[in-house]
């Protein structure tokens, strides 16, 4: 099947091109060079006058795995309130907060995106994660698995293995969670918690390891770059949400010493103790940082007004946030010995003074941070907002006017602690095309995604200009997914299985032989019944995995 | 012959993997490190290979083909049992959007109990590798724990090493509630459990005292439903005393009217000890046919613990109305889909409308159902997919024996795609 698309204006900033019009063409599922004239198109779409950009990729968003199910076991009267009828094509389900599975693959690719990496991976609980993922369509999919509280790493530590063993561990780890990156959140803390401590600071030691947050950083973004995994260490810093959080957050950056970082929901992570009610955004701090450190990416974790649920690994951190539970339910879990989860509902409020600025924080983040392929554009979803609401979010970057009578609607004594009234900057189609196709393709490290150019899978959002951005990306004109069309009009027409995003880094055997003691002893279940096979994923027919390439390894 | 080693079992729910089975055709023998619930379980025969309609042998396809007939004829079926793996589970929640079923996993209206208490307050919970290497003090309540689960204490609380306790034989064991029907809550240093017993009905009493002495309110009375309030008092302060205490308990066995609130008030308990300066956790019971299984898989794919109904389109929920006992009773309900992959004592609901069972081979019945198709057990006869009771872990079933069944996916999926 050879697909014609027509004179659309493309926006490819993995190729260089910003707004040309430009004829695509796209067969077995990838795109192609220009035909010679006699062979036959199969199909033609008319794309004069449409904006045409890769298929948006999300790096984070909490869509698989166990704190996600009990976020949706939680909740049923959010459900109720957006049932999903079942069609000939679709299955049922419910929206909002926390979807259903097949519900969040149909919304994903009704804005026009074809991808989404789940960031929080527990290694016990990565076949759940899979699991679910695997019974989200169209989108491709992946995950991050969080390494950083599992006493067998801080064991390590405290033992004073050497670099190469912790290299093997993590190499080991990411092949039987079937990993394409590494995530670590608030290093060392949810360990802690279990030993009641209830924060830890990036100095801080573990009162039973005696291992601090900054070593452990250190250790995992050394060992992520040594193993080759072209993905940064992922970090969910210390203290979040915590008032004066911004220094921890600027010392995290500076103390990296240069390695690859990736700060994630940096909004969290970005408050001062000035002011009135002693918080204040650090948000222009964080950004002249960002645009220092080039070894340094985040994503921002925009919050957003209104009711969601928030669903973390850092059990000490949603303990301590409990008391804001709304409705007033919340769960807490130690898991394993591998790391644990929090699970609590907000409702952000724009009348509420530091949901105000915290919204506000996030958006000065965005505007203040130069490099657009260095910053990423997320909600955290559910944490911060539902991912539904990026459509929204886009129109808030891209729109100054329309962001200012926004910022004159929330808490007045948030107005005036945010600079944002001053900051000009509106983001441009191009620029919301690094941030959510060209830049977060490279950032995870995906080979042949979230590009238009010839070779590379054909997945592809079609757009009708509209000066109102939020209508603009909430319903694309076409959604192809590998060269199949899967939406028309915002809507699911025809629905797919995407693929599964995994590196392979390489590992020293002889880790196994330690860990095969280490799982007899302490662990509930041998070592050859927790690594995840590759039939695992693919025996169903439906599921595939697609390896992706390492650094050069040195 | 051949010897198969660390075999997960997906009877037991507490998800033990060291079994060694020796498999002789399609004869399975556990021959180390079998129980009570396991080694039956793995050991039983295959006895039927043959679909059934109107009790007469018939093709798969032929059985499947009249299990679409007999959907297509309801106008609300119900799916009961919903004891199987992932794959399986997967199956159910196709066939149920797809005929617009109630879906009521059998082991449900016991799960409600923990389910009306999460959605009402929430919890805070540990899993099994946490209990073997933190738990220094283990207070189980209202249920006989060898008896639900016999390798229970072997496996995770009398284990020969931990990461932070010097001397697991040291931990203390408390019941309250029902006594312990054997010696397995004995520390291997001759420790024996401290007992606390009383009624199942006293329990919401007992524990609403507990937790008043947890939160050091005044008791006047000094006994509590036959227990001295001394005792509960000891507890209340060894509960704050340990660094990790576990309390567990069985919502299944906690049969008595709102029973949910125990629950809650267990729960709630929990999370005043971990505002007291130290950590403690709730640990609920369950695991067994496949209850956490249905859960987690309806959960993910509708939002709804496995109660839920799809027959307008939609998931919904319901804790009570979809109870398909009480469906089938009403007569609210007009076909029922029994699937029972892994016990075939667990035969389905007695009643006069048109069945259609998908079971483990061996099942037996008091009333040949309309359909009956025999399908392997996960874990036996093909690979999958099962959740531990603790909700995070999920064990990778193995394929044993070559036995020709199809698994309940098959089958579930043909009928499916039948209609």
């Amino acid at each position: 099947m050879l697909i014609k698309l027509t004179g659309g204006t493309v926006y490819d900033p993995a190729s260089g091109i910003d707004g040309q019009a430009k004829t695509l063409y796209v067969q077995d599922g990838r795109f192609v060079k220009r035909p010679a004239d006699d062979v036959k198109i199969d199909k033609e779409y008319d794309l004069k006058g449409k904006v045409v950009m890769a298929g948006a990729i999300d790096m984070h968003t909490h869509i698989g795995g166990g704190k996600g199910n009990i976020a949706r076991m939680l909740i049923p009267e959010d459900h109720r309130n957006d049932p999903v009828h079942r069609s000939d094509i679709t299955r049922s389900g419910c929206g909002h907060a926390m979807p259903s599975s097949f519900t969040t693959g149909y919304r994903y690719a009704e804005m026009g995106y074809t991808a989404g990496f789940e960031p929080a991976i527990l290694p016990i609980n990565a076949r759940q994660a899979h699991m679910e993922m695997a019974d989200i369509p169209i989108l491709d999919k992946g995950g991050y698995v969080m390494l950083g509280s599992d006493d067998y790493l801080l064991r390590m530590l405290t033992a004073k293995k050497d670099q190469k063993a912790i290299n093997d561990y993590v190499a080991w780890t990411m092949n039987a969670a079937k990993a394409i990156g590494v995530k670590v959140v608030n290093p060392g803390g949810i360990n802690a918690f279990k030993f009641n401590q209830r924060q830890l600071d990036l100095d801080e030691k573990n009162s039973h390891y005696q291992v601090t947050p900054r070593e452990i950083l250190q250790v995992l973004a050394t060992a992520v770059k040594e193993i080759g995994v072209k993905h940064p260490l992922h970090v969910h810093g210390c203290n979040l949400g915590v008032p004066g959080n911004v220094e921890t957050t600027l010392d995290t950056m500076q103390g990296i010493g240069g390695l690859p970082m990736h700060l994630t929901h940096i909004q969290f992570h970005s408050y001062g103790t000035e002011g009135d009610f002693k918080f204040s955004s650090g948000g222009a701090a964080i950004a002249e940082s960002i645009n220092k450190h080039k070894n340094i990416t985040a994503d921002v974790g925009q919050i957003l007004f209104g009711q969601t649920i928030t669903a973390s690994g850092d059990n000490m951190r949603q303990h301590a946030n409990h008391g804001f539970a709304n409705p007033n339910k919340w769960v807490c879990m130690d898991i394993e010995c591998d790391a644990g989860c929090g699970v609590v509902p907000f409702k952000y409020r724009d009348q509420n003074f530091v949901n105000a600025l915290q919204w506000a924080i996030g958006l000065e983040i965005f505007l203040l941070v130069d490099d657009p392929w260095r910053v990423f554009l997320t909600t955290d979803h559910p944490n911060g907002a539902p991912f539904t609401t990026y459509p929204h979010l886009i129109r808030l970057l891209m729109d100054k006017s329309f962001r200012n009578d926004m910022l004159a609607t929330i808490h007045p004594e948030a107005q005036k602690m945010t600079t944002l009234a001053s900051i000009d900057r509106e983001y441009s189609l191009q620029e919301i095309a690094i941030l959510t196709r060209a830049g977060a393709a490279k950032l995870v490290g995906l080979e042949d995604r979230g590009s238009l150019a010839e070779g590379a899978w054909a997945d592809i959002t079609v757009y009708t200009e509209d000066a109102d951005r939020e209508k603009m990306f909430e319903k694309p004109d076409y959604v192809f997914k590998d060269g199949e069309l899967v939406v028309v009009d915002g809507k699911v027409v025809h629905t797919k299985w995407g693929t599964t995003h995994i590196v392979r880094p390489d590992w020293d055997i002889s880790v196994e032989k330690d860990l095969q003691k280490y799982f007899d002893r302490f662990m509930t279940m041998k070592v050859g019944n927790f690594k995840i096979s590759d039939d695992e994923i693919t025996e169903d027919g439906r599921g595939s995995l697609t390896t992706h390439g390492l650094n050069g390894v040195t | 012959m051949t010897e198969i080693t660390e075999v997960p079992s997906p009877f037991c729910g507490i998800g033990t993997d060291d079994l060694s089975i020796q498999v002789d055709g399609l004869d399975v023998k556990v021959i180390e490190n079998g129980c009570a619930v396991n080694t039956p379980a793995f050991e039983q025969a295959v006895t039927d290979t043959s679909a059934r309609v109107d009790g007469k042998d018939v093709s798969l396809e032929v059985a499947v083909a009249q299990a679409a007939e007999l959907l297509r004829a309801s106008n609300q079926p119900v799916i009961g049992g919903c004891a199987t793996d992932v794959n399986g589970m997967r199956g159910v929640m196709a066939l149920a959007d797809r005929s617009g079923a109630v879906v009521d996993n059998m082991n449900f209206t016991g799960a409600r109990r923990n389910f009306l208490a999460l959605q009402d307050t929430g919890w805070m919970n540990t899993t099994l590798a946490e209990i073997k290497n933190r738990c220094d003090y283990f207070l189980v309540v209202g249920v006989d724990l060898e008896a639900f689960s016999p390798r229970f204490f072997e496996r995770y609380l009398w284990n020969e090493e931990s990461m932070f306790l010097t001397d697991t034989s040291q931990r203390e064991v408390v019941y309250i509630g029902k006594a312990p029907s054997g010696e397995a809550s004995t520390s291997p240093a001759g420790g024996k459990a401290k007992i606390l017993p009383c009624a199942d009905a006293d329990l919401p009493e007992v524990m609403a005292v507990l937790r008043a002495l947890v939160k050091g309110k005044k008791i006047v009375a000094e006994n509590i439903c036959g227990i001295a309030v001394s005792d509960l008092q000891a507890v209340a302060e060894q509960l704050k005393a340990a660094k990790y205490g576990v309390v567990t308990w069985a919502a299944g066995t906690l049969n008595f009217d709102h029973a949910e609130l125990t629950v809650q008030m267990l729960s709630e308990m929990v999370k005043d000890i971990n505002t007291m300066d130290t950590r403690c956790s709730g640990f609920p019971l369950g695991g067994k046919d496949g209850d956490q299984t249905a859960n987690q898989v309806c959960g993910w794919i509708s939002a709804y613990p496995a109660r839920a109904r799809f027959s307008s389109g939609f998931p919904e929920y319901d804790p009570f109305l979809y109870d398909s006992n009480v469906m089938l009773a009403n007569g609210e309900a007009d076909a029922l889909v029994w699937v029972q992959a892994f016990n075939a004592a667990a035969v389905p609901p007695q009643t006069e409308l048109p069945t259609v069972v998908v079971a483990r081979s061996g099942m037996t019945f008091a009333k040949e159902p309309d359909v009956f198709i025999p399908v392997g057990t996960p874990g036996i006869d093909h690979a999958g997919h099962a959740y531990r009771l603790d909700n995070v872990v999920a064990i990778r079933l193995k394929k044993l024996r070559d036995s020709g069944l199809p698994s309940t996916a098959d089958v579930l999926n043909a009928i499916e795609q039948a209609l």
